[in-house]
């Protein structure tokens, strides 16, 4: 049952993938630890791993219908590990709950303008 | 002069800016790049929504790659089998949504996108 479950999500999550042109790893991950019982640790490293495979085939897809800059793709791609550098700076500097707050706003005023701007085209 | 004819160096600038922060973001969350990438794609480039999400997703793929070569190559946390086997309807999934994407109207993707914007912050301020 549980197995069946975490399907479930993972299919969820490659569909929001697909639709919002994420990875998925805000469902593939709770599917892991909740349903097939993985500890964090693994299952954000599993979930990785899906979420490259679900990236590869959305990527295909998306290129099959026109929507895909490859060149502006590998730059953005390129330049996240030196990301995960200043990210692991900024929390050995920042309390864990402060970066998380200010995640959180900036993630409502991305969502704020997203509606704006769809609403005024 | 079209109004599309950005100076690639402002360009590259803003790309190597969309690069670092979906890295940092994934590092210290662990939310995908993509929740960075899609919005500031559409903002400072003025990308459609089907082109954001589909530049996107190519994005993902390296940042998991690189990623996983750091995490997975180094502390064997990865968990193969599961993960393709859950790969399988994850990947039907993808696909249906990509298919759904392309008869939806490109505003409804944004709503969308800031649904999953909102209950990501929801979620960072319970937790």
């Amino acid at each position: 049952m549980n197995e069946l479950i975490a399907v479930l999500i993972c299919l969820f999550g490659g569909l929001t993938g697909g639709l919002v042109g994420v990875g998925g790893g805000v469902l593939f991950v709770p599917a892991l630890t909740i349903f097939i019982g993985l500890t964090q640790v693994e299952a954000e490293s599993t979930s990785l791993l899906m979420i490259v495979v679900v990236a590869i085939v959305g990527a295909y897809r998306q290129n099959g219908y026109g929507n895909v800059r490859l060149r502006e793709a590998l730059i953005v791609g390129a330049l996240s590990p030196l990301g995960v550098i200043v990210g692991v700076a900024l929390a050995n500097h920042i309390s864990e709950r402060a970066l998380q707050l200010s995640f959180a706003a900036l993630a409502l005023f991305m969502a704020a303008q997203l509606v704006r701007r769809a609403r005024s085209a | 002069m079209p109004a599309e004819a950005a100076t690639p160096d402002n360009a590259l600038w803003k790309l190597a800016a969309i690069g670092t922060l979906a890295g940092a973001f994934s590092g210290l969350f662990g939310v995908g790049g993509g929740t960075i990438i899609v919005p500031l794609l559409i903002f400072w480039f003025g990308y459609g929504e089907r082109l954001a999400t589909g530049t996107s997703l190519a994005a993902i793929v390296i940042i998991g790659l690189l990623g996983a070569l750091a995490q997975g190559g180094i502390y064997g946390n990865v968990h193969v089998g599961t993960g393709l086997l859950l790969a399988i309807p994850a990947i039907a999934g993808v696909v249906l949504g990509t298919a759904i994407q392309q008869r939806i109207p490109q505003r409804a993707v944004s709503y969308l996108f800031a649904l999953l914007l909102v209950a990501i912050a929801v979620e960072l301020i319970l937790s």
